[in-house]
């Protein structure tokens, strides 16, 4: 029997904080499993050579990094990845607050746009990407579209330039409405008092929507341009249904090459090499991202 | 163990591709076969087949052939091995068999196959390394080409079957007969299939004619630059972009859904014939070197890492034995001397006539070059898509383009 006189081990702070840390925890523990060991994992196979076949797995310290540096292959594919990604943030963001503004506005049949423009989020990728495959072949449905109206369009995926803007519309708009609901709320959390205090002192509707409505929704155009940019150096499946990194390598984004060595030609320590790279580069975007929301999100200052 | 379990992490850090279950534990085995063929008809043989195995072998409780799309095969199997559940059984396709048959991957399979005598020792040379043989090449299957007699009839074009008898079979022939059903019908002339403007390697079925190759048998030097290559191409490219003969890039046709008049591929596709329309199948064209044929292989090995290599060799043993093989000759023409004549094929190819059968398969076979393989084959073959991708442009520089490809892949071919 313990006496009365000692302080009890499990004082209210003490609670308050276990209780804490088991709040916390399924949450660290997920990130611990899936993000941050795989991380290391990543990490550690870069320093090693892995033949799948032979089954042989070696230490070669800095060799991949060499490689890396060395790789005739890796100009073209950041131009690529880069091309890629600038394309699809512009549109895409671009595009959804054009979108989310339109439906903004209290006019019949939003609902209905809505809800059209946000299905393709919904459809399962490959479908998507297969359907889009079969409409931009030569004589698939797009060119047999401009033929009707009798401009005949380019072999779509088969063009060193149409290829890669293929990709990035294809993707656009199986993306854009997910950036649109969320710009939507947005809007929709801008006071409308204000907008009235702004007209009756006479400002245009554009100054009203540049010096209103886009710093109230800054917080939420930071919050899609990291999804974006993000998902944008992800993009994979689009790339292996459509184009498989061609023509030449046009489209051949980071991640498809690193699924190429890795997978393809079985360079596992390469392609994990790759995976290094390819993770600064979000980080090292994000980074910048975040510091940059300081000159122009509205609740930062 | 622990590289497996950091080997599966690995995996399933960088994508989901799913590798279905094996099983490691002992007691009754259950093997898995991974084949490339959806196909129903070649499943029911298998399955008929293991059933019967199954059946005389109370060890083994469940056989089992796991489907895998051929465009993404060995992939999808190297990814299974990664992941620590490699298949007990696999197909392997020629373009991949330097890689598995040098590697060790493989479980060495000469105490076990029956009537090893009888194997025709030309198909057996991609499938062995230092005298020992890793993989039985099931499908020792030669191209051919599948004509549509209806289109070509339609289209007012020569029969192919009428040129043999003429002796007039040459490519230059097979063209015009394709431009013409392109031009009358609308609908596709030859359909290289699988090729897509991609799977570059089918058109060694084309070049072989011209005697091009891919690159000589030591596999050290570039071949895409030399004469005989630029002829083929040239003649090809013209074919394309010209004549129109062949579907141009991101064009789809599919002849066994009457889309084109002619396609070349392998016997085993006859199963995809539905007798929609009046079909026949021929010898490849004749090209500038005269005859020639074209085999494309498909192996099947026994994993080494699949937790039952003694027992999933026994069961290759009797799944290619000679009673069986003659089974399997209903889609893939084995590897076995003595089954290669036309009475013995006849029997299993309902499909096919003697005639059929003896001008394709079995001179083919005797005659035949292998589709181009080489160790490290998906790192070359990537290279050579892209480096090849500018000549599918109708103003493409023929010589310029296929210069290009072997300064691609030279440092590849030396390593």
């Amino acid at each position: 029997m313990s006496t009365d006189s000692t302080p009890a081990f499990w004082t209210t702070r003490r609670r308050d904080h276990l209780a804490g840390y088991l709040f916390v925890a399924p949450q660290l523990i997920g990130s611990a499993i899936f993000v941050l060991l795989p991380l290391g994992l990543v990490c550690y196979y870069s320093l090693h050579e892995w033949n799948v076949l032979a089954d042989t797995f070696s230490f070669v310290g800095a060799e991949n990094y060499r490689a890396l540096a060395e790789d005739p292959n890796l100009g073209p594919v950041l131009r690529a990845t880069a091309l890629f990604s600038a394309g699809l943030v512009v549109l895409n963001l671009g595009l959804a607050l054009l979108l989310a503004v339109l439906l903004n506005q209290r006019l019949r049949g939003t609902v209905a746009f809505r809800t059209l423009f946000f299905s393709p989020v919904v459809v399962s990728l490959v479908a998507w990407t297969i359907v889009w495959r079969f409409l931009l072949q030569d004589n698939g449905g797009i060119n047999g579209a401009l033929n009707l109206v009798g401009a005949g369009g380019p072999n779509w995926l088969r063009g060193d330039g149409t290829a890669l803007l293929s990709v990035i519309v294809v993707q656009v708009i199986k993306n854009v409405g997910l950036n649109m609901v969320l710009f939507l709320a947005a809007l929709q959390g801008v006071p409308a008092d204000l907008h009235e205090a702004a007209r009756v002192d006479g400002a245009s509707a554009w100054t009203r929507f540049r010096r209103i409505t886009v710093p109230l929704i800054s917080p939420t155009i930071l919050l899609t341009s990291i999804i974006t940019v993000v998902g944008s150096l992800q993009v994979f499946a689009q790339i292996a249904v459509l184009t498989q990194g061609g023509p030449g390598t046009s489209t051949t984004v980071l991640v498809y090459y690193l699924y190429q060595q890795a997978f393809q030609f079985h360079h596992f320590g390469y392609g994990a090499t790759l995976s290094v790279l390819l993770f600064l580069i979000v980080l090292a975007l994000t980074v910048v991202q975040w510091q940059l929301r300081k000159r122009w999100v509205f609740h930062e200052q | 163990m622990k590289k497996r379990f950091l080997a599966a992490t690995l995996v399933a850090a960088l994508l989901p591709l799913s590798g279905c279950g094996g099983d490691a534990a002992d007691g009754p085995v259950e093997l898995r076969m991974t084949v490339w063929s959806a196909n129903e008809a070649h499943l029911k043989l298998f399955n008929e087949i293991a059933a019967e195995y199954v059946q005389a072998h109370p060890e083994i409780t469940k056989i089992t052939f796991d489907p895998i799309p051929f465009e993404s095969y060995t992939t999808t199997l190297t990814t299974q091995l990664a992941g620590g559940k490699p298949p007990d059984l696999a197909w392997i396709l020629e373009s991949s068999a330097p890689d598995f048959v040098s590697s060790g991957a493989l479980a060495p399979l000469d105490d076990k196959l029956q009537d090893k005598a009888g194997l025709n020792p030309a198909a057996m040379k991609l499938w062995q390394s230092a005298g020992k043989t890793y993989a039985y090449p099931f499908s020792t299957s030669p191209f051919g080409v599948f004509v549509n007699t209806d289109l070509l009839k339609k289209a007012g074009a020569a029969n192919p079957a009428d040129l043999i008898a003429d002796g007039g079979w040459t490519w230059d022939a097979a063209i015009q007969a394709a431009s013409a059903v392109h031009a009358k019908t609308g609908k596709a002339g030859l359909v290289v299939r699988d090729f897509d403007y991609k799977g570059w390697d089918n058109l060694s079925t084309v070049w072989t004619g011209w005697g091009a190759q891919a690159w000589t048998p030591d596999g050290k030097t570039c071949g895409f630059d030399q004469q005989p290559m630029v002829d083929a191409m040239t003649f090809l490219h013209r074919a394309i972009f010209t004549g129109k003969a062949l579907p141009g890039p991101g064009t789809a046709a599919d002849f066994f859904a009457g889309e084109a008049a002619m396609t070349i591929t392998q016997i085993s596709r006859a199963s995809l014939l539905e007798d929609k329309f009046g079909w026949d199948l021929v010898p490849l064209p004749a090209g500038p070197k005269g005859k020639y044929a074209v085999i494309g292989q498909g192996g099947l090995g026994v994993l080494k890492k699949g937790g039952h290599p003694e027992a999933a060799a026994d069961f290759l043993a009797f799944f290619t034995d000679p009673a069986n093989s003659a089974k399997l000759a209903a889609f893939f023409p084995p590897p076995r001397q003595s089954m290669l004549t036309a009475e013995t094929l006849a029997k299993t190819n309902p499909k096919l006539s003697p005639e059929q059968l003896q001008s394709v398969v079995i001179d083919g076979i005797s005659t035949g070059v292998v589709k181009p393989s080489h160790t490290g084959q998906a790192e070359i073959s990537q290279a050579v898509r892209a480096a090849l991708d500018p000549l599918w442009q109708p103003q493409a520089d023929v010589k310029t383009v296929l210069t290009g490809v072997c300064t691609a892949i030279n440092p590849l071919l030396s390593k």
